[in-house]
C-alpha cells in the first residue's frame, strides 16, 4: 500500500476514534445540532488553512494568516457596519490580498526566508489592526452580511457550502491546472522547476497573494458568524491552522500532500477543540494543547517519512 | 560591484551592518524632533531598557548563526518569569527560584534542539509549537492573571546597583562577555560558525553536530531565563503575556546587526548595535507621543523595511 493511502486511512481512523471517544464522554456530542456545529466551525479553519496549504506545498510558510485575517476583517467591518456590505467585503479581501502580495514580494523578489518575511508581516498586520480598532469592538452587522456566516441555504449552513466551494476551487486549481503543477514542482525542487521554465517569481507572488486573500475571506465569514470584530481575533488561529495542514499530511518540506488532507486536518482540530469544550477544559489549556499538537504532528509525519524513506 | 572603482572607506561603509545606519538615522531624527531624546537620563534609560533584549538577542545570534531560529524565546522568557514569581510567592529561597527560571529555559532549549536535530524538523515549526506550549503553560500556571508584588529582592535585578552601575547593565555586559568567550575562544564557538557554514562537512569530520546544535538552543533558552530575572524585576510582577513578541525584536536586532541566516556569517558586536537601533526606535516613538496602539505596526514596518534594505544590499 502506498504511503499516501496509509496516511489517508490513518486520518479517517483518527476522525472515527475522536468521534467514538467524544460520544462516550458526552451524550450531547452525537446530536445532529452539535455535529453540524462542528462542521461549521471546521469550515472557518479550513478556509484559513487552505491558503496556507498551497504556500506549504511550495516549501514556503505563511505565519501571518491569523494577523492578516484580523486586519482585513477590522478594516472591512468598518464599512460593513455602516451598511456598505459589498464595499466593505471587497475592501477586506483587497487588504488581505495586498498583505499576501507584500509577503510574496519579500519572499520571491527580495529573497527573504518565508518565515522571516511572514513573521514580520504578522506583527505589522497585528499592529495595524490594533491601531485601526484602538482597543474597541465593532458589532451588529446588517442582516445581509450576517447571511455569510449565519445563514442557511436548503437547511445547510452557508459556511459549510463556502468550505465545499473553497475545497473544490483549490482542488481543481492544484490538480487540474498548470498553476497547480507549478506549485508542486516549486515545492519538490525549486531549481529543477526554474530550469524547466516555470516562472518562479510570478507563481510565488500568486501563491502568497492567494493565501492572504483566503485569510481575508475566512475573516469575513468569521466576523459574520460571531457578529462582531476586535483586533485580537486572529491571535489564536495560526497554530490550529498550521496543525490542520500538518495533520492533513502536507509536508513542510514542500511538494507533497494536498488540500483534501487539510479538510480532515481541520475536522480533527475542530473535534479536539469541541472535545475540550465538552470536557470543560479551561481555555488556558488551548494554546498549550495546540502547540503540542503542531510539534507532534510534524514529528510523526517526519518519523513516518523516514520509515518509508523520504530523503 | 567592482572593487577598483570605490575607495577603501566607501567599501568598508557599504559592508557595515544596516543597524549601524539605522541607529545613526533614528538618533538624528529623534534628536531633532524631541528635546528629551539626547539627554543623559533618557539615554541611560534606553540602556537599562535594552538589557533584556541584549541578553535574549545574544542567544538568538548563536541560534541564527547555526542556521536556526527560535520563535519561542519570548514566551519562554514569560514562562520563566512566571515560575520565578510562583517560587517567590511560595516563600522559597530566591536562589531556587532563579535556578528554576533558568532551568525552564534550558528545558525548552533541550526539547527544541532535540526535535530539530534528531528528527530534522524545520526550526521555525518546532519553536512555533513550543511558543504555544510556553504561552499555554504561563496561562495555566497564572490562570491568566498577573502575579504582582514580588518585593525588593526581585526588584534588585532591575533597580539595584553594583559599583555604581545598574544591575541590568551589569548582567547584560556579563552575558556579552560569557557569550563572546564561548563564541570566539572555545571549540563550541568554532563549531557554531561551522554549523552555519556546512553542517554536512562538519558531521563528516566526526563532530557530534547534533549535540552542539542542541547546545545552541539550550544556551538560548538559558539566556531567556536570565532575561526573565531582569524583566520580572522591572515589573515587580510576572505576567503571562510579558514576553510575547520579544523574539521578533531579538531576531530583528540580530539580522540588522549583520548576522545572516546563511553560511555562518555574523558577529556579536553587530547584535549589540542592532539591539541599540531597535531600542532607540521604541524609545523615540514613545517620546514623540505616538499612540501605543500604532507603535506595534510602526516598529514592525520599520524593522521589516530595514531587513529588506539589508537583503537588497546583499544581492
Amino acid at each position: 500500500m502506498s504511503r499516501e493511502w496509509l496516511s489517508r486511512l490513518s486520518h479517517v481512523g483518527m476522525v472515527i476514534l475522536l468521534l467514538v471517544v467524544l460520544s462516550i464522554i458526552s451524550p450531547a456530542f452525537l446530536s445532529v445540532q452539535n455535529l453540524i456545529n462542528v462542521v461549521r466551525q471546521a469550515s472557518l479553519l479550513f478556509i484559513l488553512a487552505s491558503g496556507l496549504t498551497i504556500v506549504v506545498l511550495t516549501a514556503g510558510i505563511d505565519l501571518s494568516i491569523g494577523a492578516v485575517l484580523a486586519v482585513s476583517a477590522c478594516v472591512g467591518a468598518n464599512y460593513i457596519v455602516q451598511g456598505s456590505v459589498w464595499l466593505g467585503s471587497l475592501v477586506g479581501l483587497a487588504v488581505g490580498a495586498a498583505c499576501g502580495l507584500l509577503n510574496g514580494l519579500m519572499v520571491a523578489v527580495i529573497g527573504l526566508p518565508p518565515f522571516i518575511a511572514t513573521y514580520g508581516m504578522l506583527w505589522v498586520a497585528e499592529g495595524t489592526a490594533q491601531g485601526f480598532m484602538k482597543g474597541e469592538i465593532t458589532a451588529e452587522f446588517p442582516a445581509s452580511f450576517r447571511f455569510l456566516g449565519a445563514g442557511r441555504i436548503l437547511g445547510i449552513p452557508v459556511p459549510i457550502l463556502l468550505m465545499v466551494a473553497t475545497l473544490a476551487a483549490c482542488s481543481v486549481a492544484l490538480r487540474r491546472t498548470n498553476f497547480g503543477r507549478y506549485v508542486y514542482a516549486m515545492g519538490a525542487n525549486r531549481e529543477a522547476a526554474r530550469l524547466s521554465g516555470i516562472h518562479i517569481r510570478r507563481n510565488l507572488l500568486l501563491v502568497y497573494s492567494a493565501s492572504g486573500l483566503l485569510s481575508a475571506f475566512a475573516g469575513l465569514v468569521y466576523i459574520s458568524r460571531i457578529n462582531g470584530v476586535e483586533s485580537t481575533i486572529g491571535q489564536t488561529l495560526l497554530l490550529p491552522a498550521l496543525a490542520a495542514v500538518c495533520i492533513g499530511g502536507t509536508s513542510l518540506f514542500g511538494g507533497e500532500g494536498g488540500i483534501e488532507g487539510t479538510l480532515t486536518g481541520a475536522l480533527i482540530m475542530t473535534l479536539v477543540t469541541n472535545g475540550m469544550n465538552l470536557l470543560n477544559v479551561s481555555p488556558y489549556w488551548q494554546s498549550f494543547v495546540m502547540g503540542t499538537i503542531v510539534v507532534m504532528a510534524v514529528a510523526i509525519d517526519q518519523l513516518g517519512a523516514e520509515k518509508v524513506g523520504r530523503s | 560591484m567592482s572593487g577598483e572603482r570605490w575607495p577603501e572607506w566607501a567599501r568598508r561603509a557599504a559592508m557595515a551592518p544596516g543597524a549601524f545606519y539605522a541607529l545613526i538615522l533614528l538618533s538624528l531624527v529623534f534628536g531633532v524632533f524631541t528635546a528629551q531624546f539626547l539627554t543623559l537620563p533618557n539615554l541611560a534609560n534606553v540602556g537599562i531598557q535594552a538589557s533584556v533584549l541584549i541578553i535574549v538577542a545574544l542567544g538568538m545570534t548563536l541560534i541564527i548563526l547555526s542556521e536556526g531560529i527560535d520563535l519561542s524565546l519570548g514566551t519562554v522568557l514569560g514562562l520563566a518569569g512566571v515560575v520565578l514569581a510562583l517560587c517567590v510567592k511560595q516563600q522559597m529561597m530566591l536562589g531556587v527560584g532563579i535556578l528554576l527560571a533558568i532551568l525552564v529555559g534550558v528545558a525548552f532549549g533541550a526539547i527544541n534542539g532535540t526535535l530539530i536535530t534528531r528528527l530534522g524538523l524545520p526550526p521555525f515549526v518546532v519553536t512555533l509549537g513550543s511558543l504555544g506550549m510556553a504561552q499555554g503553560l504561563s496561562l495555566i500556571l497564572t490562570k491568566g492573571r498577573s502575579i504582582p508584588g514580588l518585593g525588593p529582592r526581585v526588584q534588585y535585578f532591575n533597580d539595584g546597583w553594583v559599583a555604581g552601575i545598574p544591575v541590568p547593565v551589569v548582567m547584560a555586559a556579563a552575558t556579552f562577555l560569557v557569550v563572546y568567550v564561548i563564541l570566539y575562544y572555545t571549540k563550541f564557538g568554532t563549531y557554531v560558525f561551522a554549523l552555519g557554514g556546512n553542517e554536512e562537512a562538519l558531521a563528516l569530520a566526526g563532530v557530534r553536530t547534533r549535540l552542539y546544535k542542541t547546545g545552541v538552543y539550550v544556551l538560548g533558552g538559558a539566556l531567556a531565563g536570565v532575561g526573565a530575572l531582569v524583566m520580572t524585576g522591572r515589573m515587580n510582577a510576572a505576567h503571562p503575556d510579558v514576553g510575547v513578541g520579544l523574539e521578533f525584536d531579538a531576531i530583528a536586532a540580530v539580522i540588522l546587526g549583520g548576522t545572516s541566516f546563511e553560511r555562518g556569517k555574523g558577529w556579536l558586536v553587530g547584535t549589540l548595535i542592532g539591539v541599540a537601533a531597535v531600542s532607540v526606535l521604541r524609545n523615540g516613538l514613545n517620546l514623540i507621543g505616538l499612540s501605543s496602539t500604532w507603535q506595534l505596526s510602526t516598529v514592525g514596518t520599520v524593522i521589516i523595511l530595514a531587513i529588506v534594505v539589508d537583503a537588497l544590499r546583499g544581492i
